[in-house]
């Protein structure tokens, strides 16, 4: 894999997440009732991230579930390249929630599927919305964003990586493409 | 963080094959589990449309529930098979009887049967999963990563611990799966027996031997205490029932002289009055019950690892994103 374009560097991935956040607390007029959740690993940061700027906007800070959708997916043979399950950690009640479920990059959407499967497990909320960093098309599921950081067309061939100083020391996002 | 997933085995037949890491991994992907099973929703979609069978050549209860409740808990559908009402009376060997499920397309066989051994010939016959639930006096591994488990999450670790196994080790496929598990997590673990029920050369697997109870209370953070198994006697090494109680019976004025906050373990069923009073068993020190419910996430990581890796070795596809 070589590296192809940088999309967002540290600061235009800092705007983004801020507007991304004005943009929720627009659109649910307030934070009365919202709920974070991120799926791991990368959109479980973004959903830190995004809880605190809305706490900084706004003044209340909401509640930041984590998700481990690997017990929910459709390809049990291709888990076995994935590392440890993990846990899936929410721990207030999301039943009558706002929910806003965070992911680092939109892509087939089969993660998005299975994170909704499991969300519901845990009570029925109002309604769930969508924010991604990076919607890079090719959905394979009738699924879209409600906030969208940046949307990148890209080709099968290539990759988008969401890098963040959690997880990988920086923030940036490229596209990567198979050499 | 992104690892590769150690786990590749088609089936789990006994700790003395598994690295420190394999151990580790089915540990830590239970705790996960854990955090399943006590959600409202008990329930994950994981291995939905896997069929999985309990064949059982010997009577058990907890053991075959727990699978039973772990398979549920994934989704899986589930067969219960014991052979005193199957074909298996009139003479079916045990190949043949696997062979027929797998013709069921079955995913994975949990088999429990007297003979050592019995878990591996099937394994070897079978494109589905083996998961030993007990093999005569072999291994019962996952019992002992019920235990292992139980222990980290009451000790924090297993580096380093003391753990003392007291019983009829000699013909104990608990005590066997713990010896190997334990040692190999760098656990100092002894065992207390009566000499006739220890089985020659124990040492070389890394364990201390002691004959005296009170040795192997002092010091040791946790104490496994095996059932007396007294239906598999054959000979004279049993002692009385009574006489087993007096010399090696958990009571509470030995554990007064033990650590405080020793832990006190037992794979059921207990025979209270015998391998342990009652006051121990229901006391402050018993993590009995909490093995029991450990088990549950304990057996649904290895029947997810084991239908993960069967899968990739079966299919070889492409991750997908």
């Amino acid at each position: 894999m070589k590296e192809k374009a940088k999309i967002l560097d540290a600061e235009a991935l800092g705007r983004t997440l801020k507007r991304m956040a004005h943009e929720i607390i627009e659109h649910n007029k307030g934070t009365q009732d919202l709920v974070i959740v991120g799926v791991r690993t990368r959109g479980a940061h973004l959903a830190q991230r995004l809880a605190g700027l809305i706490a900084e906007i706004s003044g209340a800070a909401p509640p930041v579930g984590i998700l481990d959708i690997t017990l929910y997916r459709d390809d049990l043979s291709s888990i076995a390249q994935q590392p440890v399950v993990h846990k899936t950690e929410i721990n207030f009640d999301i039943e009558d929630k706002k929910v806003v479920l965070v992911d680092d990059v939109l892509y087939t959407g089969r993660t998005v599927r299975a994170a909704l499967d499991e969300i519901i497990d845990f009570g029925r909320p109002q309604f769930i919305q969508l924010a991604v960093l990076v919607d890079r098309g090719h959905r394979e599921l009738p699924i879209r964003a409600d906030y969208v950081g940046k949307n990148i067309p890209t080709s099968t061939k290539e990759t988008v990586e969401v890098r963040l100083a959690e997880s990988e020391g920086i923030d940036e996002v490229v596209v990567l493409e198979k050499a | 963080m992104k690892t590769k997933s150690a786990w590749t085995r088609k089936d789990l037949l006994d700790l003395e094959s598994l690295t420190r890491e394999e151990l580790e991994l089915v540990l830590a992907t239970a705790d996960s589990f854990k955090e399943v099973i006590g959600r409202t929703v008990k329930k994950v979609p994981t291995l939905r449309g896997k069929t999985i069978v309990n064949l059982f050549y010997e009577p058990s209860t907890r053991t075959r529930i727990s699978f039973e409740v772990a398979a549920k808990r994934l989704s899986a559908d589930v067969i219960n098979i014991a052979t005193e009402a199957s074909s298996v009376r009139k003479g079916e060997t045990l190949i043949d009887t696997g062979r027929n499920i797998e013709a069921l397309k079955v995913d994975i066989v949990v088999v429990r049967h007297n003979c050592s051994g019995a878990a591996a010939i099937l394994a070897r016959h079978l494109r589905a999963s083996v998961i030993n639930a007990g093999d005569g006096w072999h291994e019962h591994p996952t019992q002992a990563l019920l235990d292992m488990f139980t222990l980290k999450e009451k000790l924090g670790r297993l580096e380093g611990i003391r753990v003392s196994i007291v019983g009829d080790i000699a013909h104990s496929r608990v005590a066997r799966s713990n010896i190997w598990g334990l040692t190999k997590m760098g656990a100092a673990v002894t065992v207390c027996a009566p000499p006739l029920l220890v089985p020659p050369a124990i040492e070389r697997t890394g364990v201390r031997v002691t004959h005296s109870i009170d040795e192997a209370l002092a010091g040791a953070d946790a104490i496994n205490v095996l059932r007396m198994q007294f239906e598999r006697d054959t000979g004279d090494a049993f002692p009385q029932q009574l006489e087993y109680f007096k010399t090696y019976g958990i009571t509470r004025e030995r554990l007064e002289k033990a650590k405080k906050d020793i832990l006190v373990m037992h794979p059921g069923p207990i025979n209270r009055g015998i391998e342990m009073a009652s006051d121990v068993a229901d006391g402050p020190n018993s993590v009995i019950l909490e093995q029991v419910t450990n088990g549950i996430a304990v057996r649904m990581a290895v029947l997810f690892l084991v239908a993960q890796a069967n899968e990739y070795i079966h299919n070889k596809s492409e991750p997908k994103k």
